[in-house]
C-alpha cells in the first residue's frame, strides 16, 4: 500500500531570514498546492525533495516517499520528477532520445524505441520521435516534458510553476492532462504555483507560505 | 577522486612557477654548483647593477608595459563606450576575435615590415608621395622608447581585452545601467563611463593585470621590434643565460629576480592609480555633465579599433606576400616576380615543426581540459565557486613574468634528470595553457542552466551519466573554443619551448623567432604564416564541428 | 695484441684516447650506423640551413646516421647547455652530439674538459685537408689539437651595390671618407655578434701599424696604444652610420635584408660567396659585387666538435667526416648552394674532383682566390672579449 509524499518536520533555514516550515503528507493520486509570494522558498522547497538543495541553506526534517526515507539518497534513485516552467528538453537529443533518457536501463533498444513511439501516439504526437525539441510548440514540449518524466517511473511528482509559461487556453489543457495523468498512476503531487486558478483545479490541499 | 582534481590543478599550474622562482633565488646569491661557483655571495647582484645598460632596460620595461596597457585599455574602452551593441561593434569583435589567435612573433614580424621606413606603407606611397628613392633614415624599428615594440603589442593586445570586456559586459546588466543613464540626459559614452565601466573594470582588472605584467616582460616582441642598445631586461637576461661565460647565469637568475620585483612594482603602482583613477572619476560623476564630446570620441575609439585591426591584417598580408615574392626592392610597392620557391624550400620544414607544435599542443591542451573539466564538475558537485583567491592563483602563472621563472625551472629540471624533450616542454605548456582554458570555459560552464542537471537527476541518471551525456554534448561548442584557446597559447609560446626543450623540440614558433636574427623575411613570411594557421586551424575547428554535429538542432545553434 | 687496447684502458684509464676510436674507421662506421646526431648550428642562414639538410641526407643514405639540425641563434647557447648538463651529471648521452663552433666558445669549451676528442686528424678525409696554406689547425691561434674538425673556411669581404658606389674601397680610411659623404648608407652587426665583432677586428688589422703584436694576448701589450686607432676610426665613422649608430641589424644576413631594402649599400661578410648565393636566392638585387681591402682581410676556419658527453660520437664523427670529403666540400663551394671556401688542398684530392673545383662557377659576386689576395690571421681570440667589452661600454648603451 503507498502512502504517498510525506515531509516530516522538515525545516529549512538560509542562516539569514529565509525559514521554511513544512510538515504534511499528500496522498497517492492527490494535489498540495503550494502557494506565496516570490522569494518565500517555493522552490528551494522542491530542492529540497528533489535532492539537490544548495549548499547555502541548512534543512532539518525528513521525507518519506510510499514509507521509505529518502533523504539521504541522491537524486537519481530517489524516483521524484519534477516538471519546471521552461520545458527543460534536452537540446542535443531527439524528442524520442529525451524520452528514453529516463527510462530504465537495458531491455532492447527496439523494444525501448517501441515504448517511446507508442507513448508519444498516445499522448497525440504521432510522428514527433526524431524531431528536434527546439522546433517544438510551447503545448507540444509540455507534453513531451510530461511524457518523459512519467516515462521514468516516478513515485512522485513536483511541479515548480510548470504551467506559468503557457498561454489561458494551452494551460488549461496541459494542467488537466497533468493532474489525470498523475491520478492514474497515483502519483502524489506536489504544486508551487501562485496562480489561483491552478490551486483551485488541482482541488487539494493548500497551503500558503510567508507572511 | 573527483575531489581531489582542484587540488592537483593547483600543483600543475603553480608548482612549477615557485620550483622556478626557487631555482632563480639559489643562483642569484651566487650559488651554482655545476659551475663551480659556491655562495652565497653578492658578486652576481652587484655585477647586475654594474651593467651599463640597466637603468635604460628598466625604465623602457615599465614604459612600454605601462604605455601598451593604457593605450589598449584606452582603445577597448572608447571602441565599447560608443559602440556596443552596435553592428558595426559587432562586426569589429567578429574580425579581432581571430586576430586573438595570431600568434605575437607572427604579428610582430608583420608590423616590423608594415612600418620600417623601407616596409610596405613607405612602398606604398613611394616615390609619388613622399618622393623617396631611398627609404629614408629614421630610427622606427628598435627605436630607443621603445614605440615600434608598444604598437605591436598593442595590435594583439587590444582584441584580449575586447574579449575579457565582452565577457564581463555580461555579467554586469549593460542595458538597463545605459538605458538609465541616457534617460537622464547622458550621451553614450559619457553615460557608459560614468554607469557601466566600474563595474566592467572590477571584472577585467586581473586581465589588464596580465597585460601590464606581459608587456613589461616579453622577450619574442622586444626581439623583433624593441630597442638593442640596450635591449629589454627579459632580452638581457635571456642573452645572459646564453653566455658560454657561466658565471654570467647568476647574473641572468638575478636579473630574473628583479623583472619580478619590477613587475610587483609596477602592479603596486597601476594599482595605486586605479584608486587615484577611481577618486577623479567620482568627481566627475557628481559633477554631473552630461557630456557632448560624444561624436568625437566615438569616431576616435572606432577609428583607432580599426587601425588596430587592420595592422594586424595587413602585417599578416604582408607576410604572405613576402612568402611568394622573388626579389622585392624599394619603393616597389610589390614584389618583382611570384614565386613558390619560398613555399618549396621551407614548406617541408615547417610541416615537420608543425607536427611537433600540434603534438605538444594537443598533448598540454588535452591535459589541460582534462583538469579544467575536473575542476569544474568538482565545483558543481561541491556547490562551491572559485572565489577571489582561487582566481587570482589561476592568474598566477600569467602574472609572473616567463623570464623570472624559466631560467630557474631549466635549471632544476636539469638536475633532477628530467631534462630533454617533449615531455618536459609539455608539462611547461600546459602551466600557461590551464589558466586561459579555465578562464575560457569557465563562464559558459557556469552559464549552463542547472535544471538540466536536477531533472537529469530526477530521471535517474547518476551525477557521471549528467557530465557525459548531457552537460559535455551540450557544451561541445564553449569546449571546443577553449580547446582552440588552449592550443593557440601553446602554439604561440617562445621561451618556454626553448628554454626546457633544450634545442630539441622545434615549433613553428621557435624556428620563426629563429630565423629573425637571420632577416630573411621570405622564410620568416613562410613560417610566420604557418605558425598562425596552426593557432587558426582549431578556432575553425570549434566552428565547423559543432555545426556539423548539430545541424539538426537548433536549440543549440549560436 | 688484442688484448693491448684492454690492458691499455686497465693501465691508463683516463687516457687521451676517445672511446669509440676514430683511429679503427671501420669499428666507428658500425657504431655510428642507426645513431641520431644532434647538430646545433646556427641557423639563421637559410642557405645553410638547406646545406646541412643535405649532409643529413647524405649521411643517412650511405652510413645510417641521422641528422637533425637544431637551429641555434646563438652557438653560445649549445656550450651553456653542456655545461649545464655537465653540471647535473649528464655524462653519457647529452643533447648535443655536435657543435658549428670556433673561437673563443671553442676555447671554453676546451679549456673545461668539455669536449671529445681527439678525433680530427684520424678522421679518413684528414688527409685531404690543407694544413700548410689554411688555419685548420688553430683556430684563433688556439691550437685546436684535434678537439675540432675543420669544415669551411672564411674570409672577410665587403658586399656592396654597384647601383650606388662605382668603385670598391681599398681600405678603412677609404670607407670612412665615403660614409662621411654618404651618411647612413653603411653599418655592421651589433656586437657582440660574431660579424660584427670581426668588423672591429678588420678595422684595428687594416689601421694598426704593427699586425704581429696582434698576435699575442691582450694583456701582454700596450691595449690602449693599440686601439687608439680603432676608436678614433670609431669615433668619426659612428654618426655617420645608418641610423647615426643609434640602432644596428642584429646578425650579418640582417644586413642582406637592409641592402634589398635600399636601406645602406655596403655590408661585412664572413663568406666570400654568400653575396653571390643571396643572389640566387632572391635576397639582394644582382648589382651587388664584393670586394677585400688591398692589404688584405682576414680569414679562418670553421670547425665543428663533439661534446664529451655526446651518445652518438660516432655517427657525429662519421658526420664531420662527410663534411670534409671533397663531395661535400665542392658543394659547398658552390655558389648555387653555399658559396663558402674549402679547407681541402687541391694538390691532395684526387684528379676527379680537383677538375670539378676547377670547373665550379663560382658566380657573379665571388671574387676568384686570386682575387681574395691576402689571408690576414685572426688576432688572438683575448683581444676580440676586449674590445668587444670596450665597444659595449662605449657604444653599446645609449646615452
Amino acid at each position: 500500500m503507498s502512502e504517498g509524499l510525506k515531509l516530516d518536520a522538515v525545516r529549512i533555514t538560509d542562516g539569514r531570514q529565509m525559514v521554511i516550515v513544512a510538515d504534511c503528507t499528500i496522498a497517492p493520486g492527490a494535489v498540495m498546492t503550494i502557494m506565496g509570494p516570490s522569494g518565500v522558498g517555493k522552490s528551494t522547497l522542491l530542492a529540497f525533495v528533489t535532492g539537490t538543495l544548495n549548499r547555502a541553506f541548512t534543512a532539518t526534517g525528513r521525507v518519506l516517499l510510499d514509507g521509505e526515507d529518502i533523504t539521504s539518497l541522491p537524486p537519481h534513485r530517489r524516483h521524484v520528477g519534477i516538471l519546471y516552467q521552461d520545458d527543460i528538453l534536452f537540446p542535443h537529443m531527439s524528442v524520442g532520445q529525451n524520452l528514453a533518457f529516463g527510462m530504465e536501463r537495458g531491455g532492447k533498444r527496439a523494444d525501448r524505441w517501441a515504448t517511446v513511439v507508442a507513448a508519444l501516439s498516445e499522448i497525440g504526437l504521432e510522428g514527433f520521435a526524431h524531431r528536434d525539441p527546439a522546433t517544438l510548440s510551447g503545448g507540444q514540449a509540455a507534453r513531451v516534458q510530461l511524457l518523459r518524466v512519467l516515462l521514468s517511473q516516478p513515485r512522485a511528482l513536483l511541479l515548480d510553476e510548470a504551467f506559468s509559461r503557457l498561454d489561458t487556453n494551452r494551460r488549461t489543457q496541459i494542467r488537466t492532462l497533468v493532474f489525470n495523468m498523475a491520478r492514474d498512476r497515483n502519483l502524489p503531487v506536489l504544486m508551487v504555483t501562485h496562480d489561483a486558478e491552478d490551486a483551485r483545479a488541482a482541488g487539494g490541499h493548500i497551503i500558503t507560505l510567508g507572511e | 577522486m573527483l575531489r581531489h582534481v582542484p587540488l592537483v590543478t593547483l600543483v600543475v599550474m603553480i608548482g612549477p612557477v615557485v620550483a622556478g622562482l626557487w631555482g632563480a633565488l639559489i643562483p642569484a646569491l651566487g650559488h651554482l654548483p655545476g659551475a663551480g661557483l659556491t655562495g652565497p655571495s653578492f658578486e652576481a647582484i652587484r655585477a647586475l647593477f654594474d651593467w651599463p645598460g640597466l637603468e635604460r632596460a628598466l625604465r623602457l620595461s615599465v614604459s612600454t608595459g605601462v604605455l601598451a596597457t593604457v593605450l589598449s585599455l584606452l582603445i577597448v574602452v572608447l571602441v565599447t563606450a560608443g559602440w556596443s551593441g552596435t553592428r558595426t561593434f559587432a562586426l569589429l569583435q567578429r574580425v579581432l576575435a581571430p586576430i586573438l589567435s595570431v600568434p605575437h612573433a607572427a604579428a610582430a614580424f608583420g608590423v616590423a615590415f608594415l612600418i620600417a621606413p623601407s616596409g610596405w606603407l613607405a612602398r606604398l606611397a613611394s616615390p609619388w608621395l613622399t618622393g623617396w628613392d631611398r627609404p629614408p633614415d629614421l630610427l622606427i624599428i628598435q627605436d630607443p622608447a621603445g614605440l615600434a615594440m608598444t604598437a605591436g603589442l598593442v595590435t594583439k593586445e587590444v582584441p584580449f581585452l575586447l574579449l575579457m570586456t565582452l565577457a564581463a559586459l555580461g555579467q554586469v546588466q549593460q542595458e538597463q545601467r545605459l538605458k538609465t543613464a541616457r534617460t537622464l540626459g547622458y550621451d553614450r559614452v559619457t553615460g557608459w563611463l560614468k554607469c557601466v565601466f566600474p563595474a566592467v573594470y572590477r571584472q577585467i582588472r586581473l586581465p589588464v593585470y596580465v597585460v601590464l605584467a606581459y608587456s613589461m616582460s616579453v622577450v619574442d616582441v622586444a626581439m623583433i621590434l624593441g630597442p638593442t642598445r640596450p635591449p629589454s631586461l627579459s632580452v638581457q637576461i635571456v642573452k645572459w643565460m646564453g653566455d658560454p661565460d657561466l658565471s654570467m647565469r647568476l647574473v641572468a637568475a638575478a636579473g630574473a629576480l628583479l623583472q619580478l620585483a619590477l613587475v610587483i612594482g609596477a602592479l603596486g603602482f597601476w594599482r595605486l592609480g586605479e584608486i587615484g583613477f577611481a577618486w577623479l572619476g567620482r568627481i566627475w560623476i557628481e559633477a554631473g555633465q552630461r557630456g557632448g564630446l560624444d561624436p568625437v570620441l566615438r569616431i576616435g575609439g572606432i577609428c583607432m579599433g580599426i587601425l588596430s585591426a587592420m595592422a594586424t591584417l595587413l602585417a599578416l598580408l604582408g607576410l604572405f606576400v613576402w612568402s611568394i615574392s622573388g626579389f622585392w626592392g624599394f619603393p616597389n610597392a610589390f614584389p618583382e616576380g611570384f614565386t613558390l620557391r619560398n613555399w618549396e624550400r621551407h614548406g617541408p620544414g615547417t610541416l615537420e615543426a608543425a607536427a611537433e607544435t600540434f603534438l605538444v599542443a594537443g598533448a598540454a591542451t588535452g591535459l589541460a581540459l582534462v583538469l579544467v573539466l575536473g575542476c569544474l564538475e568538482a565545483e558543481h558537485r561541491s556547490g562551491r565557486t572559485l572565489t577571489t583567491r582561487g582566481l587570482w592563483l589561476l592568474y598566477l602563472p600569467l602574472l609572473v613574468p616567463q623570464t623570472a621563472f624559466l631560467p630557474g625551472l631549466q635549471n632544476l629540471l636539469l638536475s633532477v634528470g628530467a631534462d630533454v624533450g617533449r615531455g618536459p616542454v609539455i608539462l611547461a605548456h600546459l602551466v600557461f595553457v590551464l589558466p586561459y582554458v579555465f578562464l575560457s570555459l569557465g563562464d559558459s560552464w557556469r552559464a549552463w542552466d542547472p535544471r538540466n542537471a536536477v531533472v537529469a537527476g530526477t530521471l535517474g541518471a547518476a551525477p557521471w551519466r549528467v557530465f557525459w551525456q548531457v552537460r559535455l554534448p551540450m557544451l561541445l561548442r564553449p569546449i571546443l573554443t577553449a580547446v582552440a584557446v588552449g592550443m593557440a597559447v601553446s602554439v604561440g609560446q617562445y621561451l618556454p619551448t626553448l628554454l626546457i626543450g633544450g634545442g630539441r623540440v622545434a615549433t613553428l614558433t621557435t624556428e620563426a623567432v629563429a630565423l629573425a636574427s637571420g632577416g630573411d623575411r621570405r622564410a620568416i613570411g613562410v613560417y610566420s604564416l604557418m605558425q598562425t594557421l596552426a593557432a587558426l586551424l582549431p578556432f575553425a575547428l570549434a566552428i565547423l564541428v559543432p555545426a556539423m554535429a548539430w545541424r539538426n538542432r537548433r536549440g543549440l545553434h549560436v | 695484441m688484442r688484448f693491448l687496447p684492454l690492458v691499455a684502458a686497465l693501465a691508463f684509464p683516463m687516457a687521451a684516447a676517445a672511446t669509440p676510436d676514430p683511429s679503427d674507421w671501420e669499428a666507428v662506421l658500425q657504431e655510428a650506423d642507426g645513431q641520431t646526431v644532434y647538430w646545433n648550428a646556427w641557423g639563421g642562414s637559410t642557405t645553410t640551413n638547406d646545406f646541412i639538410a643535405w649532409v643529413g641526407a647524405r649521411v643517412s643514405e650511405r652510413h645510417g646516421v641521422t641528422l637533425e639540425h637544431v637551429k641555434l641563434t646563438d652557438t653560445a647557447d649549445a656550450v651553456t647547455r653542456v655545461v649545464s648538463e655537465k653540471q647535473a651529471g649528464e655524462d653519457s648521452d647529452g643533447a648535443i652530439d655536435l657543435i658549428w663552433i670556433n673561437g673563443a666558445n671553442f676555447a671554453a669549451m676546451k679549456e673545461a674538459d668539455l669536449l671529445f676528442g681527439p678525433f680530427a686528424e684520424q678522421l679518413p678525409n684528414w688527409g685531404y685537408v690543407d694544413t700548410e696554406g689554411k688555419t685548420v689547425r688553430t683556430d684563433f691561434t688556439v691550437p685546436t689539437e684535434g678537439y675540432e674538425s675543420p669544415w669551411a673556411m672564411a674570409q672577410v669581404v665587403f658586399m656592396y651595390d654597384t647601383a650606388d658606389i662605382t668603385e670598391p674601397f681599398g681600405s678603412m680610411t677609404a670607407i670612412l671618407e665615403w660614409a662621411k659623404a654618404n651618411p647612413g648608407r653603411f653599418t655592421y652587426p651589433q656586437p657582440p655578434d660574431f660579424l660584427g665583432t670581426t668588423f672591429l677586428k678588420q678595422a684595428l688589422v687594416d689601421l694598426t701599424d704593427d699586425i704581429e703584436v696582434l698576435q699575442k694576448p691582450v694583456t701582454e701589450v700596450d691595449y690602449d696604444a693599440v686601439t687608439a686607432p680603432l676608436w678614433s676610426f670609431l669615433e668619426e665613422l659612428t654618426p655617420n652610420l645608418w641610423r647615426q649608430g643609434r640602432a644596428y641589424p642584429q646578425s650579418g644576413p640582417a644586413q642582406l635584408q637592409l641592402i634589398a631594402d635600399g636601406e645602406i649599400d655596403l655590408a661585412i661578410s664572413f663568406s666570400p660567396g654568400e653575396a653571390t648565393a643571396a643572389i640566387a636566392n632572391n635576397q639582394l638585387p644582382d648589382t651587388v659585387r664584393t670586394f677585400v681591402l688591398d692589404n688584405g682581410t682576414i680569414g679562418n676556419a670553421s670547425f665543428v666538435a663533439i661534446p664529451y658527453n655526446s651518445g652518438s660520437a660516432a655517427g657525429a664523427m662519421v658526420v664531420a667526416n662527410v663534411l670534409m670529403s671533397p663531395e661535400a666540400q665542392l658543394r659547398a663551394q658552390d655558389p648555387e648552394v653555399l658559396g663558402y671556401g674549402t679547407v681541402l688542398d687541391m694538390d691532395k684530392i684526387p684528379r676527379d674532383d680537383r677538375a670539378a673545383f676547377e670547373a665550379l662557377d663560382l658566380g657573379i659576386a665571388t671574387l676568384s682566390p686570386e682575387e681574395l689576395g691576402n689571408v690576414q690571421a685572426e688576432p688572438h681570440p683575448s683581444w676580440m672579449t676586449r674590445i668587444a667589452e670596450e665597444w659595449a661600454t662605449r657604444y653599446g648603451t645609449a646615452r
